[in-house]
């Protein structure tokens, strides 16, 4: 071992929501310690939700990120609605089902042909690849499109929707509204299809084989649908608790590198274990329950019924719209509007806590709110603070076994790492830096 | 600085110019805006040189640069300087987005106690480095242009940007949104449903979105040109607002810009 320390600088970890830094120290060919630094300025949202009103925390919360806007707006109102025992069904629920495919669509395919797939081509960004696969991108710049337009007609728009209200909408759309998106989701679909089995072509990295001991896979799980806003919250290690029990499990913790809070999961009488949330959690745990027209395309693509290896989370996300597109096909054809677009949510003092499936994980809200309908306390639990521990481990593994890479290749692969969880730090973060101390 | 009006530029015919997109503390979504452009999308890169987005490309050429897109309102020290750095290096600086403009929902922390909210949220304290205030671009650095909402509207980016290539002068609306619901025929939701709405003293540029769905303006776009909020908060008291209600609408995304002309 030498004295002599190595620093190599990425300046700014590009094609993720946000910057963020990551720190490599090696003393004598091992790794001695991987951190993944978030640089964010505090935004303080749980702090000045505290005296807002009830109301509110829908169209604030959706703030705090912009291309998972409606995640927000969906855990908010579920959290606050608890409270009242107000369950908006029918096709209130529907549409809310509607809105949510609109972001997995719009969210999942700009990460996956603009944001990870240029690691695996080897190319800067996705506007690369249009120039390499025009005919390929204008069907993927489609499908995107497509999925905004749900949000636009759900949400008024696809940034920051303003149609979602406490017990439902402020508006239902016409059925003509939504059957305008019927010629569009068709050709979707057919685009979400060849998007899918181009990147199954793509050669994936290995991982160690017991990347599953260390984390546990952690996700919503409804009785009769493949998860977005209801269920109970369970892992492939046996979790399966209701939303709030979820809440009192999670151990948020605080470190210095970071200003995004990181997560663990608490169960009496044992250690602390670490766990992620996202696709890979979401197919393990509940992939029997998509229709059989995807599970035939998961053997297809030749993805199994239990996926471990996070560079092939693109996989799933493509198997996840190609879900989202048939969902919103059927909610669309059997669209009904209704007679009310909303439920009342009457006035009641308590704590209600919501979780629903950003397209990166679970996101979860807990409001407490007073009589008069005033906030007297928020948590917000976003999933990249969930995954960050996972990321953490991942870059270790990696770093541990690719030591003879240089630092800048090095570098640019502990990027990829990273972008396999879709991390969403755009609310936090400035800069991400990556430097690597060999000692 | 004019909101209104941006003077053409003058380079040259076949100058393809360069852009940068920068991020302080937001959301992403103002940025996101330009790749949700997926129809034109493809030609802006090709009429503009995309030199640094690291949204979306690992590809970076140093400035100077022709265009600064700045999303994100300034609040830490670092930003401060960080931003002076990018008035430098930029021809132009256009900033997106409420946080740009008038320092976001973030700045609902200006005049609070700010150490006090930092411990609500961080386990450390000593960990966070912030100041005290969020504030807009244009109070650190001279702003060429600036593009109000929360998001932006992506219409308003596209033609910003093709006015940049064009050197055509652009009128953004300084009127209010009310004026955008009697162009498109949406009946006023104040008059015709008693449902409070912010459209008399709001910025028009979403088209009137939130009366389209029933709902009343919540005031993304910020305060038109010349506001009348007392008329406003009187109205709101005859609709069974009061004033704690009718600040905390006001007092949201463009809190800093509200606050200025409720003040004056």
């Amino acid at each position: 071992m030498t004295d002599r320390t190595v620093h190599v600088s990425v300046p700014t970890l590009t094609r993720v929501e946000g910057e963020g830094a990551m720190h490599v120290t090696v003393r004598g060919g091992v790794v001695e310690n991987v951190q993944l630094e978030i640089y964010e300025p505090p935004r303080y949202f749980e702090a000045f939700l505290r005296g807002r009103d009830r109301a509110e925390p829908v169209d604030i919360t959706a703030r705090i990120c912009g291309i998972c806007p409606v995640a927000y707006q969906m855990s908010a109102c579920h959290a606050i609605e608890s409270i009242s025992d107000a369950v908006p069904g029918g096709t209130i629920r529907e549409l809310r089902r509607l809105l949510y495919c609109g972001e997995w669509i719009e969210s999942h395919v700009l990460h996956m042909a603009f944001l990870h797939a240029p690691d695996f081509v080897g190319v800067d960004s996705g506007i690369e690849i249009a120039q390499q696969h025009p005919e390929l991108m204008t069907e993927v710049l489609h499908l995107k499109k497509t999925g905004n337009q749900i949000m636009e007609v759900i949400g008024g728009r696809p940034i920051h929707p303003v149609n979602v209200k406490l017990g439902g909408f402020y508006r239902a759309p016409t059925a003509d509204e939504l059957y305008a998106l019927l010629p569009d989701l068709e050709r979707a679909h057919a685009g979400a299809l060849a998007l899918l089995k181009w990147v199954a072509t793509f050669d994936f990295p290995e991982i160690p084989a017991d990347v599953r001991a260390a984390t546990d896979y952690v996700s919503l799980r409804h009785e009769s649908e493949y998860p977005f806003n209801e269920g109970r919250m369970v892992s492939d290690r046996g979790l399966d608790v209701s939303i709030p029990e979820f809440g009192e499990r999670i151990d948020e913790f605080h470190v210095e590198h970071s200003t995004s809070l990181h997560s663990v999961l608490t169960t009496p009488g044992e250690p602390d274990r670490m766990y992620q949330t996202g696709p890979l959690a979401r197919w393990m745990n509940c992939a029997d329950l998509v229709p059989g027209s995807i599970r035939a395309l998961a053997d297809e693509v030749g993805v199994a019924r239990v996926e471990t290896n996070p560079f092939r989370s693109i996989l799933i996300r493509g198997l996840e719209t190609m879900y989202a597109i048939e969902e919103a096909q059927r909610i669309i054809n059997e669209y009904v509007r209704p007679d009310e677009p909303f439920v009342d949510v009457p006035l009641a003092a308590g704590t209600g806590h919501g979780c629903t499936e950003a397209p990166r994980g679970s996101l979860y809200h807990r409001y407490e709110v007073d009589e008069a309908g005033t906030i007297a306390d928020a948590v917000i639990v976003p999933p990249t603070s969930q995954n960050q521990p996972a990321i953490e481990a991942d870059l270790f593994d990696f770093v541990s076994t690719h030591l003879d890479l240089d630092d800048e290749t090095l570098g640019r692969r502990c990027e990829h790492v990273i972008r396999n969880y879709d991390p969403c730090i755009s609310c936090s973060t400035h800069f991400l830096r990556f430097t690597i101390d060999r000692g | 600085m004019e909101h209104d009006a941006i003077a053409a530029v003058d380079w040259p015919d076949n100058h393809r110019p360069s852009l940068a997109v920068w991020k302080f503390a937001s959301c992403d979504g103002c940025q996101l805006s330009l790749l949700d452009c997926e129809d034109e999308l493809l030609a802006v890169a090709e009429a503009i040189a995309i030199s640094y987005f690291p949204e979306a490309t690992t590809a970076m050429v140093d400035g100077p640069y022709d265009v600064s897109l700045v999303e994100g309102s300034i609040t830490t020290p670092h930003d401060v300087e960080r931003i002076h750095e990018i008035r430098e290096q930029s021809r132009l600086v256009v900033t997106i987005g409420a946080c740009a403009t008038a320092g976001g929902i973030q700045a609902l922390r200006n005049g609070r106690d700010v150490a006090g909210f930092t411990s609500i949220v961080y386990a450390h304290p000593e960990y966070i480095t912030t100041l005290d205030t969020s504030t807009p671009i244009a109070d650190h650095v001279h702003v060429d242009l600036e593009l109000r909402g929360c998001p932006i509207d992506r219409t308003q980016l596209l033609r910003t940007l093709a006015a940049l290539l064009n050197r055509q002068v652009l009128r953004l609306p300084t009127t209010s949104v009310c004026t955008e619901c009697k162009a498109r025929g949406t009946a006023c939701v104040m008059v015709a449903h008693g449902t409070p709405c912010l459209g008399p003293v709001t910025m028009a540029g979403c088209n009137a979105l939130c009366p389209s769905y029933d709902r009343g303006c919540y005031g993304c776009f910020g305060p038109m040109e010349s506001t009348n909020i007392p008329a406003l908060r009187h109205r709101f008291e005859m609709l069974g607002v009061d004033d704690e209600g009718f600040d905390r609408l006001l007092h949201t995304f463009n809190t800093g810009a509200f606050e200025e002309v409720d003040a004056t």
